[in-house]
């Protein structure tokens, strides 16, 4: 149910689809628009991409990374009061309430697989979650997972493809570990249980995605992460006399001993606002994005608990970060309706043939750019070319044809391999089997993170971090399919290396907060205002005259204290 | 921007608030001052945190939806459930059966089914929960597989059930069957695989590893692109 004002362009796309779907059957679908050299790509990136826009980064001035330019917002909750007191909780750290060998933080695809094979590699495990174990953004990913196992296909390839993504400047090491685990990561979840796409022979469904030059996406329909990260969940409860799960119990602080190692973390029963002490021998930090940053007011498709808290607790604890100047905004965000503004529209429309098209119905861009050059074309078009559409509430969007797939492929399509996007739009009166979907770039993934190596280690001892809180993987812009990738091969590798590193650890030394003092005295230095606090754990929605009113309690960023 | 929103009212467990006609009713609690920390995740349909019953004015019928995908209306009546009980038996899955054996003994309960379909009428992603459950019965585990996959564990077919069966743990179970047993396996896999653990590529690898960025640039540029799909 698109707005009268928009039929005219709406005509306009079915009036050119017949030629453009004429293109793509005699071209061939890699033909239907020249993709971008190297040089265009370089100039919408640097003319259009809201990572390039003025005032995009600060200079952080504090810890490990001081004076190196990062993502504005990231640089704010990292020059942020904690929001625990040290001496408070200092004569709590000699009685821990909780002891493991290995502490994960997260419960998304990341933790649950670095939890299973810590358990695996004999440690005894901990995982906390701030929501429900599951509730993160791996369980939302719908396009799929990239592994080079086709015949055609080779990890070298997939390396080549990641490193070109990323314009060169992914971590080797890390990116050789991305595509020669990959195959290996795919029949580890297929013994679990996961039902990847296949065909009645057993092999494989493949398909492009931006960026890779042989069809490497795997899928789960478009659940793949939902399809991965239930099967571990479910894994994860199987073995629970080994695993213990606490949800609802963010971690909001580091422990450290006196040789400087990670020993623990501080958590906080969110529901009964109590605070644990758990020591922990290694701690694997899986605590996802931060899509709830809302960088430059960008709408996002992050789920709810999308903070960058990981980033902040191991910052404060002296580990590198790497790349946190690069944030990705994904082409396709919902628009409209206004309910689903900022929602994903999963690349695999474009995979499957969809085409992005401007007000008059024409093709602007080679659909299958790395998404940050395609998200800088997008943006090109409605703010140079004024080739968009707005909606009604004043944003513009672009057109995403999807039901020309139907006929590249054949109809039926659209319903068996999009069933959640097709159950989304319908949800709100658009059926995107006959009406194409507007779009926007919408911000979807933290590029940077801490920095790790093949082992998922940080410079800190005994701090490990896998999936998107680590940088590195994806240079500065990362290609669908390898972000779920990321998160099951690093999880696996932290949960293993660190359950390794655990159970070789002799001595356990006196806990401290000593990092956090110190942090908190340079954050004193530079004058901000105390009620300035991170982590933040949640975003704030409630509008601001309700706020007003909210008298008596106070606030640590958004939870009450 | 439109300068005044058109409001409705809704009764949140009861109580009075009004909220902007277009919200959700996710977005109407947040609207209305909560700080959401259950009954909330993804905020896009996938997660099944955020389960919800309500009743619209002047009707009878107890309706159930996402919070996070449901427009309010005028009058509406809403409260959230953030947690469903349900049976969750341990087990090792490379160790069971792919029959309907292994259902008997976990999941008993299963087999008690009314066939009265309300948990198909209660599920927001439209699946026909009952014929998955049946599939069950008749040992059918591709069919439950197949059938339950959009399922995103929101409860609310377990809610209703008067035979009081944990659907969605009933349906992971035979997903991870037929994933893990069941499936026809990849020979290209399995290949691979091996291919990996023999080092097949370690050579190639530490060769690319060592070339220079000016070199994998143009090496990347002129790589050839599979044409179309393989599927
Ligand atoms: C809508 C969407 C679609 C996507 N589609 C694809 C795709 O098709 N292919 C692909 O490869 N990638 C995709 N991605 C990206 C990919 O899914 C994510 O990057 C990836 O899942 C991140 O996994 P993770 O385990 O690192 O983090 P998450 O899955 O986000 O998990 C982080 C967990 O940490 C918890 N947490 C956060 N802070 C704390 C704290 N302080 N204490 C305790 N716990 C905490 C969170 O609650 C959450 O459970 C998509 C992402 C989104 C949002
Ligand atoms: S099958 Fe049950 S648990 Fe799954 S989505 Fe439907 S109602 Fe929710
Ligand atoms: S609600 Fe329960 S008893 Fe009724 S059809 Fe569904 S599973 Fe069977
Ligand atoms: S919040 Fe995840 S389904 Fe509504």
């Amino acid at each position: 149910m698109y707005p009268s004002y928009m039929h005219e362009s709406l005509k306009l796309v079915e009036q050119t689809r017949p030629a453009r779907l004429k293109i793509a059957r005699e071209k061939g679908r890699s033909k239907i628009f020249p993709s971008m050299t190297a040089e265009e790509r370089e100039d919408v990136l640097h003319k259009f991409h809201p990572d390039y826009k003025k005032d995009a980064k600060h200079a952080v001035r504090i810890g490990p990374n001081a004076g190196e330019e990062i993502t504005t917002e990231v640089a704010d909750i990292l020059e942020s009061w904690p929001r625990i007191n040290p001496d408070t909780f200092e004569p709590m750290l000699k009685k821990p309430d909780m002891e493991t060998d290995v502490l994960v933080v997260g419960g998304g695809s990341a933790g649950a697989s670095a939890a299973l094979l810590a358990e695996q590699t004999g440690a005894r495990v901990l995982l906390v979650t701030k929501l429900r174990l599951g509730d993160s953004n791996s369980v939302m990913a719908q396009g799929g997972i990239q592994a080079a196992v086709n015949p055609q296909d080779s990890p070298v390839r997939h390396y080549l493809d990641v490193m070109g993504g990323g314009h060169f400047d992914n971590k080797p090491e890390l990116v050789e570990a991305l595509a020669m685990d990959a195959p290996l990561v795919v029949e580890w979840l297929t013994e679990l249980g996961v039902m990847f796409d296949r065909l009645p022979d057993g092999k494989l469904k493949t398909r492009h995605g931006g960026g890779t030059s042989r069809t490497r996406m795997l899928s789960c329909k478009d659940y793949t992460g939902s399809g991965i990260l239930r099967v571990l969940r479910d894994e994860i409860e199987c073995r629970n006399e080994r695993i213990r799960v606490m949800d609802f119990t963010p971690a909001v602080e580091l422990l450290m001993d006196a040789e400087g190692r990670v020993a623990g973390a501080i958590v906080q029963n969110f529901e009964t606002d109590e605070y644990f002490i758990v020591r922990a021998k290694a701690v694997v930090m899986a605590t996802g994005g931060l899509g709830r940053l809302h960088t430059q007011g960008f709408p996002t498709t992050n789920h709810y608990g999308a903070t960058c808290d990981g980033v902040v607790l191991g910052y404060r604890a002296g580990a590198k970060m790497l790349y946190m100047d690069s944030v990705q905004y994904h082409p396709t965000g919902a628009v409209y309706p206004e309910q689903i503004l900022g929602f994903l529209v999963t690349e695999k429309v474009r995979g499957l043939g969809g085409q992005p098209v401007n007000k008059e119905g024409n093709l602007f861009v080679f659909p299958l750019e790395p998404r940050d050059v395609e998200a800088s074309a997008f943006i090109r078009e409605c703010l140079e070319r004024n080739n968009g559409i707005a909606t009604p509430s004043g944003q513009q969007g672009i057109w995403l044809d999807s039901p020309i797939i139907e006929e590249l492929e054949k109809p039926g399509t659209i319903e068996r391999e999009l069933p959640a996007m097709v159950r989304q739009f319908k949800r709100f009166g658009i059926d995107i089997t006959k009406e194409p979907m507007l779009v926007y770039p919408t911000l979807h993934f933290q590029n940077g993170g801490l920095d790790v190596n093949a082992q998922c280690e940080t410079n800190i001892p005994g701090l490990y971090a896998a999936g998107e809180v680590q940088g590195g993987t994806h240079g500065r812009n990362r290609l669908m399919g390898n972000s779920q990738l990321e998160i099951t091969v690093f999880g696996r590798r932290a949960g293993k290396f660190a359950a390794e590193y655990a159970l070789a650890l002799k001595k356990e030394l006196p806990l401290n907060l000593d990092h956090v003092r110190a942090f908190s005295k340079e954050v004193q230095k530079l004058g901000i205002d105390r009620s300035r606090v991170s982590p933040i754990l949640l975003p704030d929605y409630i509008p601001s005259h309700i706020k007003e009113k909210q008298m008596t309690s106070h606030y640590l960023g958004t939870v009450r204290g | 921007m439109s300068k005044k929103q058109e409001q409705v009212s809704v009764f949140i467990m009861g109580k009075k608030f009004m909220v902007p006609a277009a919200s959700t009713i996710m977005s109407a609690l947040e609207y209305s001052g909560f700080q959401l920390k259950r009954g909330v995740g993804c905020r896009e349909g996938f997660c099944g945190a955020c389960a919800t019953v309500y009743r619209l004015k002047d009707d009878f019928k107890i309706r159930t939806g996402l919070a996070c995908q449901t427009v309010v209306q005028e009058g509406m009546l809403i409260a959230q459930i953030p947690f469903v009980p349900a049976v969750k038996p341990v087990y090792d899955i490379s160790k069971l059966e792919p029959t309907i054996t292994i259902f008997k003994q976990l999941y008993p309960e299963t087999f008690r089914c009314l066939g009265c379909n309300t948990c198909s009428k209660a599920c927001p992603q439209d699946i026909r929960v009952m014929d998955y459950i049946n599939a069950v019965e008749r040992g059918d585990l591709a069919k439950a597989a197949e059938l339950s996959y959009d399922c995103i564990r929101c409860g609310m077919c377990a809610l209703r059930c008067p035979a009081e069966i944990g659907q969605f743990n009933v349906a992971i179970l035979a997903q991870r069957l037929y994933g893990s047993c069941l499936a026809p396996k990849s020979k290209e896999m399995i290949e691979r695989v091996e291919q990996i653990r023999k080092g097949q590529f370690n050579e190639e690898m530490a060769a690319i590893k060592a070339t220079d960025k000016a070199a994998l640039k143009k090496m990347y540029y002129e790589r050839d692109i599979e044409p179309g799909e393989s599927v």
